[in-house]
């Protein structure tokens, strides 16, 4: 009778965790909304949500700074936290799925590099666009990456036509130091810019606004829903090329599917925050820990895990040495190593 | 089923593979051989559509595998891999439920209930429904082979390729697989493409064999034309004897591995021999290759003790094997290398001789009493017992028989104990015609297995003619003996 106990417990456990990361979530939101210089009460945050969602519904009873401070400042740049952080997830998840390396990340491509060089091109020589004036950086920036994650791919079919992961793996890190490489030029070139250049290289979300989670989030709906969709063929990549193809898992061209959307998830991310490091690395790790890595249930859950991680590492960023601001990427790697050095040491322990 | 014609390719530019043709048909168990880099895994390879070659055709039921998609080959055939990675740990069922993966359909595929069906029973028939909710890093090679094997049933296909399936599996599961799969060939039509590393499993279970050397067709055919002496040493470079299965008509390959220390052979003579009033003993230094009747160590085998041991004229035991073997062991013989014979005559009557022959030699030892003489050849039934009259006979060759040798040794020692008999005129006492011999002889033919090759003992060799004589001339003196001892009490 022990049987079906456990896979009634394991089967509620996959349940248990959506509703406890679905609800993390949620706190998180509030909580980045609510914390900050003017504390503002969470009823008050859901009224102002609400009533800007529908239309109609009054706020007369808030006070209109709130409200300012709620709408414009604090709930888009926690958004635009959370869907950075659920969409390195989700592509991290990917990428180490898709190419048997627990050590990939969402950068490993290079797709990153890319996006960073369009970055610092755009601050080195201050290029501001007509008509899009600020908003030239991340699109300078998603544009960089798109060619760069085409430039990887078109690269490695041409040294081996079957694209072996281990041919993609090398070509992605031969870009990125390529394009690191032309970073470094550039800031060892630059002089004000400097400070500029290393702070959107740390990563950040603050100073964004809602134009920014517009950006952000077209991108994260078709790269999760394209990923999600090729959950089970993830599934069967990882045990190999070859024992995929044997399955009926037409690698190729799923293949090129999955490294295009976690491409187009990981350039927008970086795009409108810069490279945070860490997350797409190491969440979709914490994830695969407690709950398998069985990818039907790792990309959705690493969204949300991943979300609701860098909306609290922002949230630290930003009141611990209050009122300057630490770089966001300082904090994911503050918080995130130690927390995860524990659960692995704790999961090697009990198999042992 | 399978048709592969004339493929030619590899991995680069030098083919490894080079105009190799077969057929496979429905519900046939196909054997792939060969020594290491002969080809085997690249051609599986071919077949399971992983590796492109450059000319000839695949074709499985009538259609180019180029012109399948990936899941309808998927659904048609699976592969169960020789090694398979795995980064992360998923559960067994997890593992299991992939194998569905050509059969559904839509963006979001979700198990149906026939799915669940399929994946409970393929998790059933290879006994992993126990480690069902377990990841497969948990589990042991073998338990992990099963799982893919598993897996790949999930496909329903009507191919299955293997790439040395028994790689990792204990002897009893090595077995159960390969039942399975033959039974799966017979009852459900499931054809089967094996590489195989052991020849003996292989030539035991396929229906036929293909043989590859060196990227080319050694021979395709049945087990038994393709198992042979002489092909595998050739094409294995590897010193081997060829060996009937004692069950089954298959043959079976036996290594011969290097002899080292050969001067530690010695030659078999009376100096061996040691004689006491309970029991006559030789203890060879090595190992001697014999055929005998005795009560330990009898048909073909290997012993390097020979007891004939006296038991009173009232021996009368139930099981006298076991008494035998515990008897033997409580005088620090072991029974499984001990050719062990009983007699009730007076050990001291015994006769032997050694003698030496061009390139070969022998020795000859016989005991012999006909209390119980018989004439065989009347067809009528004795109650046999262990009264004095029992003639054992040992016969040591110093050199190398064959078979063959082996058979016709014993003929010609019985022919020349029969005549010895006639000597005496001994008669079948109920009869009263000339006896063949007593109702317990026994007979021992140990060979050194070193030397010179004797293929023959037919009595008109060298050597049937050297047996002839000293079982001849032994058993007329031990005979001569038995009757002076008898005479005088």
């Amino acid at each position: 009778m022990e049987k079906p106990f456990i896979q009634k417990f394991s089967v509620k456990s996959k349940a248990v965790a959506y509703i406890i990361l679905i609800l993390i979530g949620g706190l998180a939101v509030l909580t980045g909304t609510s914390i900050g210089t003017v504390s503002v009460p969470f009823l008050d945050i859901i009224k102002i949500i609400i009533s800007k969602i529908i239309p109609g519904v009054s706020i007369d009873s808030i006070d209109s700074m709130y409200v300012n401070i709620v709408w414009n400042i604090r709930l888009p740049r926690v958004l635009l936290a959370g869907f950075v952080g659920a969409s390195l997830s989700i592509a991290g998840a990917a990428f180490q799925g898709l190419l048997r390396n627990p050590l990939a990340d969402p950068y490993t491509l290079g797709v990153s590099s890319g996006a960073s060089v369009g970055a610092v091109v755009t601050i080195f020589f201050g290029l501001s666009f007509p008509f899009i004036g600020s908003f030239t950086l991340p699109l300078l920036s998603i544009v960089a990456s798109f060619i760069t994650i085409f430039v990887v791919l078109y690269f490695a079919k041409r040294i081996d036509r079957a694209m072996r992961v281990e041919t993609i793996i090398l070509t992605g890190v031969i870009f990125s130091s390529f394009l690191g490489a032309l970073i470094s030029l550039m800031i060892a070139l630059t002089g004000e810019e400097l400070r500029q250049i290393i702070g959107w290289l740390l990563g950040s979300v603050s100073m964004r606004g809602w134009d920014h989670v517009k950006i952000i989030v077209p991108f994260f709906l078709i790269g999760s829903i394209l990923l999600l969709v090729h959950a089970k063929e993830l599934n069967a990549m990882s045990f190999g090329e070859d024992h995929a193809k044997h399955i009926g898992v037409d690698v190729e061209r799923k293949k090129m599917n999955i490294l295009i959307a976690g491409s187009i998830l990981t350039g927008a991310a970086v795009a409108v925050s810069g490279t945070i490091g860490f997350v797409g690395l190491v969440i979709p790790h914490f994830v695969r820990l407690l709950w398998g890595p069985n990818h039907i249930h790792l990309l959705p859950l690493s969204t949300l895990a991943g979300g609701s991680f860098l909306i609290l590492a922002d949230l630290v960023s930003r009141t611990i040495i209050s009122p300057s601001e630490l770089p966001i990427g300082v904090i994911t790697a503050l918080i995130g190593a130690p927390i995860f050095a524990v659960i692995l040491m704790k999961s090697r322990m009990e198999r042992s | 089923m399978i048709d592969v014609k004339k493929i030619t390719g590899g991995y680069s530019s030098k083919p490894i593979l080079e105009s190799i043709s077969f057929e496979v048909d429905k519900g046939e168990l196909f054997g792939v051989i060969g020594p290491n880099g002969s080809g085997k895994s690249t051609l599986l390879k071919m077949i399971s559509h992983i590796l492109p070659f450059q000319k000839g055709e695949i074709t499985i039921k009538g259609k180019s595998i180029r012109t399948y998609n990936a899941k309808e080959f998927a659904r048609l055939v699976a592969v169960l891999p020789q090694t398979t990675t795995q980064t992360f740990s998923y559960t067994v069922r997890e593992t299991v439920s992939l194998g569905r993966y050509a059969h559904q359909k839509g963006l979001f595929q979700s198990l149906t209930e026939s799915d669940e069906a399929i994946i409970q029973d393929v998790m059933k028939q290879t006994g992993v429904d126990i480690y069902e909710n377990e990841t497969i890093d948990e589990l042991s090679g073998g338990e992990r082979q099963r799982v893919f094997l598993a897996q790949a049933l999930a496909q329903d296909p009507e191919v299955l390729l293997l790439d040395e399936p028994t790689n990792h599996l204990d002897l009893a599961y090595q077995k159960e697989l390969l039942d399975v799969l033959r039974s799966w060939t017979k009852e459900k039509d499931l054809t089967v493409i094996s590489i195989f590393h052991d020849l003996n499993l292989a030539g035991l279970y396929c229906d036929r064999l293909l043989l590859l050397q060196d990227g080319k067709t050694e021979i395709c055919d049945s087990p038994n034309k393709v198992i042979k002496k002489e092909r595998i040493e050739e094409v294995y470079h590897a010193s081997i004897e060829e060996y009937p299965h004692p069950k089954v008509a298959k043959p079976q390959m036996m290594l011969v591995p290097k002899t080292v220390n050969k001067d530690e052979k010695t030659q078999i003579d009376e100096t061996l021999l040691r004689f006491t009033n309970e029991k006559i003993t030789l203890e060879a230094k090595q190992s001697l290759r014999t055929m005998s009747s005795g009560v330990t160590g009898s048909g073909f085998g290997w012993n390097h003790l020979f007891v004939n041991r006296y038991v009173d004229k009232n021996y009368n035991v139930d099981d006298h094997k076991q008494e035998m073997e515990a008897y033997l062991k409580s005088h620090g013989f072991h029974p499984d290398d001990t050719v062990g014979m009983m007699t009730a005559v007076n050990l001291s009557q015994v006769a032997y001789q050694f003698i030496h022959e061009e390139g070969f030699s022998g020795l000859f030892v016989v005991t012999a009493g006909v209390g119980n003489a018989v004439d065989s050849t009347l067809g009528v039934s004795r109650v046999p017992g262990y009264i004095p009259g029992t003639i054992n006979i040992w016969v040591f060759i110093n050199g190398e028989l064959s078979e063959e040798a082996y058979i016709q040794a014993v003929m010609t020692a019985t022919e020349a104990k029969v005549k010895a008999l006639q000597n005496f005129k001994v008669t079948d006492p109920e009869s009263n015609t000339l006896a063949t011999g007593t109702s317990t002889d026994s007979i021992l033919i140990a060979a050194t297995q070193a030397g010179a090759k004797l293929t023959y003992a037919g009595s008109a060799t060298p050597l049937g003619q050297m047996i002839g004589k000293g079982v001849f001339k032994c058993t007329k003196q031990a005979l001569m003996n038995y009757f002076n001892k008898e005479v005088k009490s």
